[in-house]
């Protein structure tokens, strides 16, 4: 009892605070996304925020229990919790129950659950283990290649279930690596990658293509700071330009215009290379080969989308970026969304006087679109709240992760940090038209018991991670 | 051991920080700067009218137009918006009783008082037009328009199938609907509902306190674009359908016409059916009800793929053409017939005969001592091992199982296994003779009406089928399903089909059983049967396929209770032929005969 009382005595505060702030909060915007005159007993179990009460009352348990559980338990155990969930996340494909064409739901009586949401603690779990061992070595290939695989693995079992939301999220692990020494020019290379890939489906090609290559010779000039250069570069790409669509016209006929570039572009870079060559100008050859890299990634991106993928995968992928909407309502509701939240104004319209929340024209209204309710019954001082409360949490969980002794600790620590960034950055982009619909919750304020339990778990873990850190040295 | 990477926590910090930031900027920009999200203080509310999309046409292999839509109107309530008013007025203008009123208004207020929901449903557009005038009186109230199925002719319910309003569990089920839309039911309006539906739209008017729209909202940015279901174009002959459908009329049973060489479904009549008309808008639910509960003639039960009958002597083709695969007898083996072949007797003709002169004259000896040696096989081990390689065969031509026909509830048939016989008889205890009824098809076997026309098919095409379908193209350009186009090779050599097509020539055109089918210029090649009917009188049954060469039509007939197959199946598969080939009926009395027969008593 004392140990389990001195545990409590050195909780992080102002973490448990936030949390219970966050729950509190999201059970009463809840409660508006679902109010209506006729039912309004706040332990209506036929209503969403009924259940969520329950829902809240099990975590609060759940906490507990992660935090009176001996800390080297989840060090010792940490690849057996792992592989207990890709197990659970292999069943639910052949026993899950199919909702909405996805088969991610375990149906045990009337209560539904989802193993991905636990999936995320148990991942980071694993991934804090191996690299406790190793984590200077995350610049050889095999260490690093190993760590990303135990992230990837239950990645991809999601997608087939497929839940391309939730996959998404473990992307957010990279951020551990990039933490724990992994070059950043991994890092750079792969959100830049990201970022094409969603430009090159959204925008006009040729533009994309033009921007790039704008891109650079505004990169060269920040480099080298000298105009002569990069106009003589220019002026190479524009006769390279001129001089390929003149064999265009005369000899291929069908080059497309951002063919047409891509391979003036190609061509001058040979002029380019040897005055890099002569200058021993490298970083001008870096942001070239950049250049390149991007403008054959965008083009293969392209390339794959139209040739290669079957039509209802382009479909999906067209809809999870809001390029093609209203098919499964998705644009639909990125519409509804934003009109809510607008509509909240500077002050918003008051606790339960919103009007367009009420419309149940936003199916997903208390789950991965409760923060239209936020947005328009709180205002824009209710959003700036709720962002600055998952600023400091993540800001303070940092700190936290930083005074650990034990890589293992602070790695784990930095787990936590990345998929509650990602959940909180995508779900509020999403609702905000910011990005694409992703249809992941908000953690500690969505409607779920999965979600909500699968938060808690990887946040108290952690926090009874560093509330005893003094103790073992796991 | 010192932590090199240690400053990259700003690194993290400052990502954490960068993202938050652009969440605020977007939030600041669409909370405080754009204005246009905004509703400005006087309480103005958003009206959400939902476009729906106009349901695709279907079409006849023709062109002919089946399947349209016709205007009508939902009056839809928004409940909040509702303000005092001449509720007596207003209910002479609907027509409805003023409990009715209370009781409409309570259940719209219980959904939702913001949202709007349907106040009375399909307003038919002359109503419509007298309520237009006086709607401004009445805010809260406005109409949404939407459309109703409509028939240019009274045929083919079982095919097209009809359209509903979708109910709770499928909305559960499925995000696309919602509720008030439509969703096809049975035939084709189920089975090609993604395609007919189109695209839902949505229109958001801004509206006044005085629940005036002030316009569209956002500059109609935020609006989604209805997009109209795709066409349908269908396999069947409109013509040739209503044809099956007057001469089935007053009949119990089912014909199926079939292209041989696509599987295209030509005509698909099961009698007794309704009116597709009956099944659509306010009458719906009462003329379903009434269908569904009228348990004598079943008129929602697509005899043509729900019914399973035994196949009769129109099976004998088959066992002769296994016979002849297995070579257990050729088309020159001749078996003598004394009226009849141990336990099962025969009717009179001449004997003995050979294979093709057993199918013309429907000789059950003949095919009970074929099945006899295609069991007794001695290549085989033992009777199961031959019985099985027998069924493998039916296999092929599509018996025992679902053919795959776009319409839901088809029956699979019945071709017992060994498995059953052994149950039934004791392992080793049964022989070809226990079993020797299915030789002229009788006994266990049960076959859809569908089944049977796919084998006629199959012969006509001298060995291949393609799966029947319903569906020529959706669209104007998008195929159907690949499995409809694939040719399903039956394993029988195409010359082994020669000597039993003759035999149906005969049948027909010679001495044998089907002289009544013949048809001037036109060699129909057919086959009668009587399919057992433990119940009452036995059913009629007669399937054919013309012309011999470079067939066009292969057809499956039964009349339930009618005796023999040459007495009414053989003359309305006669009819349905020559209608389709050459557009018109040279023996009229028979034409008379079959419409003027009524055979249910009514
Ligand atoms: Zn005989």
């Amino acid at each position: 009892m004392t140990r389990n009382a001195s545990i409590w005595a050195r909780i992080d505060k102002l973490s448990v605070v936030i949390f219970l702030l966050m729950i509190v909060m999201g059970w009463l915007n809840i409660y508006a996304a679902v109010y209506n005159e006729e039912h309004t007993r706040i332990l209506d179990m036929s209503q969403r925020y009924g259940k969520q009460f329950v829902w809240i009352i099990a975590t609060l348990v759940i906490a507990v229990f992660a935090v009176v559980t001996d800390s080297r338990f989840y060090f010792f155990f940490a690849y057996f919790i792992y592989g207990g969930l890709l197990l659970l996340l292999v069943l639910v494909l052949f026993l899950g129950k199919d909702i909405n064409g996805a088969r991610s739901w375990f149906q045990i009586g009337s209560l539904n659950l989802q193993p991905t949401e636990f999936a995320k603690f148990g991942t980071s779990l694993a991934l804090a283990s191996y690299l406790n061992a190793r984590r200077h070595d995350l610049r050889k290939l095999s260490v690093f290649l190993t760590a990303t695989a135990i992230f990837m693995l239950p990645a991809l079992l999601i997608i087939m279930q497929p839940d391309m939301g939730s996959a998404v999220v473990f992307f957010a692990l990279f951020l551990v690596l990039l933490r724990e020494g992994m070059s950043p020019f991994v890092f750079i290379s792969g959100v830049l990658m990201v970022v094409l890939f969603f430009f090159t489906l959204i925008f006009n090609n040729l533009y994309l293509n033009g921007g790039l290559i704008i891109l650079a010779f505004a990169a060269a000039w920040f480099v080298v700071r000298k105009w002569k250069p990069v106009l003589a570069g220019i002026l190479i790409l524009i006769v390279a330009i001129l001089a390929m669509t003149l064999v265009n016209k005369l000899i291929f006929k069908s080059m497309s215009d951002e063919r047409i570039l891509f391979v003036s572009a190609l061509l001058s870079g040979a002029a380019y290379s040897i005055y890099f060559y002569s200058r021993k100008a490298l970083q001008l050859l870096v942001i070239y080969l950049f250049l390149i890299g991007s403008l054959v990634f965008v083009n293969s991106v392209d390339f794959t989308f139209n040739h290669i993928l079957k039509p209802h995968q382009k479909e999906r992928i067209e809809i999870l970026l809001g390029m093609k909407s209203d098919l499964h309502g998705t644009g639909y509701n990125v519409n509804q969304s934003i009109i809510s939240i607008g509509s909240g104004g500077f002050a918003g319209k008051g606790y339960l006087q919103g009007t367009q929340t009420k419309f149940k024209f936003v199916p997903a209204q208390s789950t991965d679109f409760i923060f239209c309710t936020v947005g328009e019954e709180w205002g824009f001082l209710g959003s700036l709240f709720v962002i600055a409360l998952y600023v400091v949490l993540l800001l303070r969980l940092i700190m936290l992760a930083e005074r650990q002794r034990s890589d293992f600790s602070r790695i784990y620590g930095y787990c936590v940090i990345s998929i509650l960034f990602i959940h909180f950055f995508v779900n509020i982009g999403m609702a905000s038209g910011l990005l694409p619909v992703i249809g992941i919750p908000l953690p500690f304020f969505s409607y779920g018991g999965s979600a909500l339990w699968g938060f808690t778990i990887l946040l108290f873990i952690f926090l009874r991670l560093d509330a005893s850190r003094t103790e073992y040295l796991v | 051991m010192k932590d090199q990477y240690i400053n990259r926590k700003y690194l993290i910090g400052s990502i954490i920080i960068i993202a938050a930031a652009a969440l605020l900027v977007r939030l600041f920009i669409i909370q405080v700067v754009e204005k246009t999200y905004r509703l400005s203080a006087d309480n103005n509310v958003l009206r959400y009218v939902t476009q729906y999309p106009a349901r695709g046409l279907i079409y006849d292999r023709n062109g002919k137009l089946l399947v349209y839509n016709q205007a009508a109107y939902d009056l839809m309530v928004v409940p909040a918006q509702v303000t005092r008013m001449d509720t007596a007025e207003f209910c002479r203008l609907l027509g409805i009783t003023l409990p009715s009123f209370r009781e409409r208004l309570r259940a719209a207020k219980t959904y939702s008082r913001r949202a709007s929901s349907v106040f009375l449903k399909m307003i038919a557009a002359e109503d419509y037009a007298r309520l237009q005038e006086t709607l401004f009186k009445y805010p809260g109230f406005y109409v949404q328009p939407r459309t109703l199925r409509k028939y240019s002719r009274p045929i083919g319910a079982h095919l097209l199938g009809y359209v509903s309003e979708v109910d709770e569990s499928l909305i559960r089920k499925d995000p696309y609907y919602k509720s008030g839309d439509y969703i096809g039911k049975l035939g084709i309006e189920e089975a090609y509902e993604k395609e007919l539906r189109g695209k839902r739209g949505v229109k958001i008017f801004l509206m006044d306190v005085y629940s005036r729209v002030k316009g569209s909202y956002a500059d109609g940015r935020l609006d989604t674009v209805a997009v109209q279901g795709q066409d349908i174009i269908s396999t069947l002959d409109e013509d040739l359908q209503e044809y099956g459908e007057l001469l089935m009329r007053n009949k119990t049973g089912s014909i199926v016409a079939l292209e041989p060489q696509t599987g295209e479904v030509l005509a698909l009549v099961s009698s007794p059916n309704y009116d597709p008309g009956l099944l659509v808008g306010r009458v719906r639910s009462e003329n379903f009800s009434k269908l569904n509960s009228d348990t004598v003639f079943r008129p929602l039960f697509n005899r043509a793929l729900q019914a399973s009958y035994p196949p009769g002597s129109t099976f004998k083709p088959i066992n002769g053409l296994i016979g002849l695969q297995e070579k257990v007898i050729t088309p020159f083996t001749m078996f003598g017939c004394n009226r009849g072949y141990l336990f099962v007797s025969c009717h009179a003709h001449s004997s003995p005969l050979d294979l093709k002169g057993g199918i013309a004259n429907s000789c059950n000896s003949y095919f009970c001592q074929t099945f006899r040696r295609i069991l007794e096989n001695p290549v085989y081990p033992s009777i199961g091992d031959a019985y099985m390689s027998w069924k493998r065969y039916l296999d092929q031509f599509g018996f025992g199982k679902k053919l795959g026909i776009e319409l839901t509830n088809e029956l699979p048939g019945l071709v017992p296994s060994t498995a059953y016989f052994d149950k039934y008889y004791g392992k080793n205890r049964w022989k070809a003779l226990t079993v020797i009824s299915m030789a002229i098809g009788q006994g266990e076997l049960g076959t859809t009406p569908l089944q049977m026309a796919n084998m006629l098919a199959a012969i006509a095409n001298r060995g291949y089928y393609r799966v029947p379908h319903i569906v020529k193209s959706i669209g104007n350009s998008r195929p159907i399903n690949e499995k409809y186009l694939k040719k399903n090779i039956i394993g029988i050599d195409s010359t082994n089909f020669e000597s039993i097509i003759a035999g149906m020539e005969e049948a027909v055109n010679g001495t044998g059983t089907a002289r009544v089918a013949a048809l001037k210029d036109i060699t129909v090649c057919g086959k009668t049967g009587t399919a057992q009917n433990p119940h009452g009188k036995d059913h009629s049954v007669f399937v054919a396929f013309a012309p011999k060469d470079h067939p066009r039509i292969a057809i499956a007939v039964y009349v339930e209770n009618a005796g023999f197959g040459a007495t009414y199946a053989a003359p309305v598969a006669s009819l349905m032929i020559e209608k389709y080939l050459k557009g018109q009926i040279t023996n009229k009395d028979m034409e008379d005969r079959i419409l003027n027969l009524n055979l249910i008593g009514q």
